[in-house]
């Protein structure tokens, strides 16, 4: 415990002393840098002692704040958690560091990495809080970091939208999660997680909910979603990967630990979890298939995931409902990886979305193409990124979905309720695998593969040895997670032990070491089957250079980078059978001569539930509140009024 | 020996009741400074013995209640060109009847407030009823100076009710309000005097203008 405490201490200082030096840009950065490195080692080392030997540490002192103290808890579950989140952060920082240099003498560097190390503090305490106002404490020093963040480029019209967006969702998210606590405060004393009271029928259902909606609008799951595909492609690139990788995991954290105080779950909550789910990770895959710019591909791709973690939440909670305790610890063990593989793809991914926008100065996909050729190493590190957030094996997003997809194949041979549950949650998990593997077959083909399509792009640079070296190494741990998983699944499996007990935690390992170890087998073997064929290759080539011709061009006798399969016409087909729920803007020709003269075509991705749903909300509220606006004169003696007939009802009342 | 005081508090009820029914505005400041006079006597004649300090604090009260805030009151009323009229905002024997009101209600929430027994009579009730008819002054008169006034009375109110709960004077309690007080009335008396030069009148209804709202501006 000590040493992740002394790592928040470092990342504050580090903060502190990024903001005093923001005078001198390059010492504040290297301030920051350095700062978020150490705290990142030390955390690391922590949190993996604990995962090993699997005992929890705890840090409690007084706190002169009411109902407060300073309780903090690092046990598996919490552990398993700050992995990725020193991980992520420490390679974001060494990124950022190469990415923000564009950006010396425009922007304040100084406060940009105090709000960066602000928010891997924050993140900590919130991963290792036990009393519900330290937690609220951290969780609100990293809406307010993000938020100073996501405003990084406060010229741009979008990103002020974005930081309004992400500002009221953190409030009202903020607002469930103190009703949240209220509920479970016990009758005196500070609100320590360890004192918190259980609650039953009414209370319980009404705090569950609370929790599902406060923590779910920083998870990010539809339809709390709104927030993330605008404010995740407005902050600077290793921001957005902290962020997507580990941000909105505090979330999926907050959920677990609400979850672990709500002990013994009715079916129905299961059934929410997983429709939720269900319903994110269909929506998140389809959605990222219609975006045209490549951080927003992934910001949905992120939506898809968080879908993905709850849909094992909820096919474990169901089936722990209906006692299938084997089912459900494989369903918690399938979820806490994939938040873990999650972190570490996400974050390639964002990084490499960052080393595009920096090369070619644009991610809008329509722009782009023919960055292989420009850009060599970030074309194969994205391709082993979207190669782990397709699932494909031998990379890491493989292994979690394979333990989910294990636990609903088990489902599905047991009868009842558990079986249905089983069979949606393997449907939903397939079909939103297809999606995202469609989606990421057009961002990463459009970018990377074909002719540049702006004359922009065609001078695209690759990123420095700053920025490609943490790519490398999350690359690296994609692959190694991947093939690794049957050494992983110890850890996911005491995280769950941790939070719903040993019935849920550790039967998983001892059920799914055997297929994991399959699955590593294959891998292994697939790797092999790929230098098999290399050396082949090689072997035949004997030394001498293959010849390069032109792509079969369809017989066209001056062909242009225009004539490409764009994004938008990838996707048509797949978008155009989903367009009831996609309802993108379009214009199309009409070709009616034979000589067809000039035409344009364009599609908009449109933001469906932002535009349908809390629009309206937002506009009826504002019509409710205009009701009330003969309340509001402008004349003093009215307000005074108010004030003194409040204070007398409240004197009335309390008599 | 306790006749006496029931006597003043008779007094302080009556000048709540002519305060509601004052139109003149410098007779409203002579009232409000009369009733800070017997308000400030109270505790000598309630008592018992005498004390120096209280005599020397019940001076410093009436000295600045009966003649430091009227004088300023008088002459921002003069420098800043206020008419003679208070302009209530709702007539004189709606005020007189939401005074008696109010007193009624007081009555009854002085019978209510878990209060150590006092000595005097009705020092609760009236107090309680003082407070009202600041809060009144306050509310229903459109000029700022008749604010300040509402506030006098209010904390004449909040004297008396200190009165009636510590007989030993919490001298240093009620010095620091009345330091308050002193300041207040004396940063009112200059804000009102720039904002009459500022804007020709000194009617808080028109002040409304500066707010942010405007009616119909945001809505449908």
């Amino acid at each position: 415990m000590p040493l992740v405490l002394s790592s928040i201490l470092i990342l504050l200082a580090g903060a502190a002393l990024a903001l005093l030096l923001r005078a001198h840009p390059s010492r504040a950065q290297a301030a920051g840098v350095w700062s978020a490195a150490a705290a990142s080692a030390a955390g690391l080392f922590a949190a993996a002692r604990v995962l090993l030997t699997g005992r929890p540490e705890a840090f409690s002192a007084a706190w002169n704040v009411p109902l407060g103290s300073l309780t903090f808890s690092l046990d598996p579950l919490a552990a398993f958690f700050l992995v990725p989140v020193f991980l992520l952060s420490g390679l974001a920082a060494v990124y950022g560091a190469g990415y923000l240099k564009a950006y010396a003498g425009r922007k304040p560097l100084g406060l940009a990495w105090a709000a960066f190390n602000l928010l891997t503090a924050s993140m900590a305490v919130v991963f290792t809080a036990a009393n519900a106002v330290l937690f609220m404490t951290g969780w609100e020093l990293m809406a307010a970091s993000s938020f100073l963040l996501v405003l990084f480029e406060h010229e741009k019209p979008q990103a002020r939208r974005a930081g309004f967006i992400y500002l009221a969702a953190g409030g009202a998210g903020a607002l469930m999660l103190l009703a949240f606590f209220s509920l479970l405060a016990p009758a005196s004393g500070p609100l320590d997680f360890a004192s918190f009271r259980g609650l039953s029928g009414g209370a319980a259902a009404a705090a569950f909910l609370l929790a599902l909606t406060g923590f779910g609008l920083k998870a990010g799951f539809i339809p709390l979603h709104v927030w993330l595909p605008e404010a995740h492609p407005a902050a600077p690139s290793h921001v957005s990967a902290v962020m997507s990788g580990v941000m909105i995991k505090t979330g999926v954290y907050g959920l677990v630990r609400a979850l672990s105080f709500l002990k013994p779950w009715p079916e129905w909550w299961g059934w929410t979890v997983l429709a939720l789910g269900a319903a994110s990770c269909l929506g998140g895959a389809l959605f990222a298939l219609a975006q045209h710019e490549l951080k927003r591909v992934l910001a949905y791709s992120s939506i898809e995931n968080v879908g993905i973690i709850l849909l094992a939440l909820g096919l474990g909670m169901t089936g722990s409902a209906h006692g299938a305790d084997a089912l459900a610890a494989l369903a918690f063990a399938g979820a806490l990886l994939h938040v873990l593989n999650h972190s570490l793809f996400k974050g390639l991914l964002f990084m490499g979305a960052g080393s595009v926008l920096h090369g070619a100065g644009t991610a809008e996909l329509e722009a782009l193409g023919g960055l292989a050729k420009r850009m060599p190493s970030t074309a194969l590190l994205f391709l082993a990124g979207s190669a782990a957030a397709c699932a494909l094996p031998p990379f890491n997003g493989f292994a979690g979905e394979f333990l989910i997809y294990l636990g609903s194949f088990r489902s599905v041979t047991a009868t009842g309720p558990a079986a249905l549950a089983g069979v949606l949650a393997g449907l939903a998990l397939a079909s939103a695998g297809a999606l995202a593997a469609a989606a990421f077959v057009r961002a990463g083909g459009t970018a990377f593969l074909g002719e540049p399509r702006a004359a922009r792009t065609a001078a695209a640079h690759e990123a420095g040895a700053a920025m490609l070296a943490p790519m490398y190494v999350l690359a690296a741990l994609c692959l190694a997670a991947g093939l690794a998983a049957p050494l992983l699944l110890g850890p996911a499996a005491a995280a769950a032990a941790a939070a719903f007990g040993a019935p849920l935690g550790a039967a998983a390992a001892l059920d799914a070491s055997g297929p994991l170890l399959w699955v590593s087998g294959s891998g292994l073997a697939l790797l092999a089957l790929a230098a098999a064929v290399a050396a082949a290759r090689r072997y035949c080539l004997g030394g001498r250079k293959p010849a390069e011709a032109g792509t079969w061009d369809c017989g066209y006798a001056a062909p242009s980078p225009r004539m490409q399969y764009g994004a938008s016409s990838f996707s048509q087909p797949l978008t155009d059978f989903f367009q009831p729920l996609l309802r993108k803007l379009g214009q199309y020709p009409v070709i009616s001569e034979y000589f067809p003269a000039r035409a344009s075509f364009s599609t908009e991705a449109q933001a469906v539930f932002y535009n349908s749903f809390y629009m309206p909300a937002a506009a009826r509220i504002r019509d409710l509140a205009y009701r009330f606006s003969w309340l509001q004169h402008g004349r003093l003696q009215i307000y005074i009024l108010y004030i003194v007939v409040t204070l007398m009802g409240l004197l009335l009342w309390k008599l | 020996m306790h006749t006496l005081a029931e006597l003043v508090i008779v007094f302080v009820i009556l000048l709540d009741l002519a305060l509601a029914v004052t139109g003149s505005l410098s007779t409203c400041i002579r009232l409000v400074a009369a009733q800070g006079v017997v308000a400030g006597l109270l505790p000598l004649l309630a008592g018992g013995h005498f004390q120096p300090r209280a005599a020397l604090f019940a001076g410093a009260i009436v000295t600045l209640k009966g003649a430091v805030f009227p004088w300023l009151l008088l002459r921002a009323r003069d420098k800043s060109g206020a008419g003679r009229d208070v302009e209530p905002l709702i007539t004189y024997p709606a005020s007189v009847l939401l005074c008696l009101g109010a007193f009624i209600a007081s009555s009854w929430l002085g019978s209510r407030l878990p209060l150590p027994a006092t000595g005097v009579a009705w020092i609760v009730p009236a107090s309680l009823a003082t407070i009202f008819a600041g809060f009144l002054l306050i509310t229903t008169r459109t000029k700022a100076i008749t604010q300040v006034l509402g506030y006098l009375v209010i904390e004449n109110g909040i004297y008396i009710f200190g009165l009636a709960l510590f007989v030993e004077q919490p001298l240093m309690v009620e010095l620091a309000i009345l330091l308050d007080v002193f300041v207040a009335v004396f940063v009112m008396g200059i804000a009102i005097f720039h904002i009459s030069r500022e804007f020709d009148h000194i009617d808080t209804a028109e002040l409304s203008e500066l707010s942010d709202w405007r009616r119909g501006e945001y809505g449908r």
